[in-house]
């Protein structure tokens, strides 16, 4: 997951936050402390978005190495235990979902499948759709973002008329439609990667206005500010400007940004899978294993209980962590 | 004011007609780009030509997109007649055409499910709004207390929780732990206290989720409003702390929030899609997922129609709220 790091989406990472705000403060400057040094102090100081940022780092390994660690346990998603199924209720035999030194989070009903290896795999899913749909959002809304701050007139109408229409749209209803009507196979893919790959996409494309908006904003207030004239009146050009005196002064808002947005994708692909949009079976997601335990609330509850957590858990981790990114770039924060 | 409010109408209108061409283009093209006959998604697989052919022709299938999408806002205003052969089929206005699975007419299934998906909504909002708003103030003007710290720890775990799992979580522990409710839809015009009592477990967990994000928004909103120079000023003059907060901080407030009141609003009165799913709640977002599941465009495009004019026309009241509470808007 930590491999596509060329993307300012993927640089949630605590590190790498902090070496792309130094790069982009000027490193040769005056001895003071950059932003990207003093974010880090007070990100350090800060417990809770520590914490948050360990359990996100957590999740990323357990995701990564979810087949080594199941079959270190012996386990995997796809086999039935029908053995460990009570006949008469098709739920599992035993206290909890069946929870056992075999299955450390019980099992399935009906089926018997192992829960933990079937939560491990689906952290892949969820932690996949969530940063990649952040990726697409980050490099669409960055580049119409600054297009429209940086060139106005008819460019800036056309690209904010847009934004304003898609955030005006009923979003869940088009990202369920569109999902639903692509093709099971395309580009090579098929069946849930195909899935998967429609879900980056959807989810992406209506996420983008979001840092759209921002990035349009901050970009109108920084290109008049007096070094981008200095600039100007040395002779830059207007690609010049733009990458080495613009994108740098908007890595700080497009960080915060994205680390706000992963939460609120793996949320939305739980969704879609909860509604039967999403991954297809028998691939395992959060969302599916939720939408599926509806049938058994009341005979099986931690056939609920475990999937809701684990979402609740990866969300909660990226929002304390993002909280953290935001108070410790923001440079009116006191702290 | 009446100027800016013909504007906003005018760019309603067109957001609508957008929206519309949009949803066409997702149906129509995307099936297409992927090989997909809709006609014959109709009649079913083991269809013959003819019967195939023959929908295609009553439906109008086989049209350039511009007319379908020119006969569907016809249909709306002055009704519409399907024909094919000696296969007529008069559609009265305001027609949305039929289901293409149930054969029904659109336009009472809408009417029907509206009312549910506006109890639902508005009901929930009243509660989110009162207990969010109430919270995120007391917690910006007691910053750093154990209230404060308390609330922004219930708040972050409410936004980090989707309603399908605390939906799940509530009925498991209300209806079939302690019995409390049965956890049944009831209609209003069945019984009025039954259908309170159905509402308030749906109600209850959709406003937690929205509360918890009110909460954040109106406590930073607070703490930023609290430390502008005119609030000083207000102080400073000797105003009664009361008069301070409630008057002048809240007026600056409240309008971001009535911004996310809008959307949030004219979103869930759309169709609260997963709340409906979860809680088996007969209203415009269960029948649009089971349309959308079905590829049954006539209903996915009523109810879109529908939800994106409830989102525009909260937009509007917002913006005219707006105004009203902000005159600098009504000059830009």
């Amino acid at each position: 997951m930590t491999a596509p790091l060329h993307e300012p989406a993927a640089e949630a990472a605590p590190g790498a936050a902090e070496e792309a705000a130094v790069a982009a403060a000027d490193a040769k400057a005056v001895q003071g402390r950059s932003l990207g040094r003093i974010a880090w102090e007070r990100l350090k100081r800060d417990k809770l978005a520590l914490t948050g940022g360990v359990v996100v780092l957590l999740l990323i390994v357990i995701a990564l190495l979810a087949p080594v660690i199941t079959s270190l346990l012996g386990q995997d998603p796809d086999v039935y235990h029908e053995s460990l199924i009570d006949p008469l209720f098709s739920t599992p035999k035993g206290s909890l979902g069946g929870i056992s030194g075999d299955h450390l989070l019980g099992v399935e009903p009906v089926n018997g499948r192992d829960i933990f290896a079937r939560i491990l795999y689906g952290a892949r899913i969820s932690l996949l759709v969530g940063f990649l749909s952040a990726v697409v959002a980050v490099v669409i809304g960055t580049v119409l973002g600054i297009l429209a701050g940086f060139f106005g007139g008819w460019v800036d109408s056309l690209i904010s008329r847009v934004m304003d229409g898609l955030l005006a749209f009923p979003q869940l209803l088009f990202i369920i439609a569109l999902v639903s009507v692509m093709p099971n196979e395309m580009l090579g893919l098929s069946g849930t990667g195909v899935r998967i790959f429609v879900m980056i996409l959807v989810i992406g494309f209506f996420g983008w206005p979001y840092i759209g908006r921002v990035v349009r904003g901050q970009t109108l207030s920084l290109r008049e500010r007096e070094y981008v004239e200095a600039a100007r009146s040395l002779g830059a050009g207007r690609i010049y400007i733009l990458f080495k005196e613009l994108l740098p002064n908007l890595v700080a808002p497009i960080i915060v940004y994205t680390t706000m947005m992963i939460p609120t994708n793996i949320l939305t692909e739980a969704a879609l899978s909860f509604l039967g949009v999403g991954v297809k079976p028998p691939t395992s997601s959060w969302g599916q294993m939720l939408s599926s335990a509806i049938d058994y609330y009341d005979s099986d509850p931690m056939y609920m209980v475990i999937p809701g957590v684990a979402i609740f858990i990866t969300v909660l981790a990226f929002n304390l962590f993002g909280d953290g990114v935001r108070d410790a770039l923001d440079p009116k924060g006191s702290r | 004011m009446l100027a800016y409010l013909i504007r906003r109408l005018f760019a309603a209108a067109v957001m609508l007609v957008v929206i519309v061409l949009v949803v066409f283009s997702i149906f129509f093209l995307v099936p297409k780009w992927a090989g997909v006959d809709i006609a014959t998604s109709f009649v079913g697989k083991q269809a013959d030509p003819h019967a195939v052919e023959a929908v295609r022709e009553k439906l109008g299938l086989s049209d350039p997109i511009y007319a379908q999408v020119w006969h569907f806002f016809k249909g709306i205003f002055v009704g519409r007649t399907y024909a094919a052969g000696g296969d007529v089929t008069h559609c009265a206005a305001p027609c949305f055409g039929y289901s293409f699975r149930s054969e029904q007419a659109v336009w009472p299934v809408l009417t029907d499910r509206f009312p549910v998906t506006l109890g639902l909504a508005l009901g929930a909002a009243v509660l989110w709004l009162v207990f969010g708003v109430a919270a995120g103030v007391l917690s910006a003007l007691k910053r750093g207390s154990l209230w404060d710290r308390g609330a922004m720890v219930v708040a972050l775990s409410g936004v980090s929780l989707p309603i399908y799992f605390t939906g799940l979580l509530a009925s498991s522990i209300f209806v079939f732990g302690l019995h409390w409710m049965d956890g049944k839809y009831v209609s209003i015009s069945d019984s009025f206290t039954g259908w309170l009592g159905g509402m308030i477990l749906p109600w209850v967990t959709l406003a937690f989720l929205y509360a918890a994000m009110y909460a954040r928004i109106t406590r930073a909103t607070m703490m930023e409003v609290l430390g502008e120079d005119y609030i000083r000023t207000a102080r400073a003059k000797g105003l009664a702390e009361q008069v301070v907060i409630g008057k002048h901080a809240m007026r600056s407030t409240m309008t971001p929030i009535l911004t996310m009141l809008g959307m949030d609003l004219g979103a869930l009165i759309g169709g609260a899609i997963l709340t409906e799913t979860t809680f088996s709640i007969p209203g415009l977002g269960q029948a649009v997922l089971t349309a959308i599941k079905n590829q049954d465009l006539p209903i996915i495009l009523g109810v879109t129609l529908i939800t994106s004019l409830a989102v525009l026309v909260a937009n509007l009241v917002v913006d005219i709220l707006y105004a009203v509470i902000d005159p600098r808007v009504r000059l830009s």
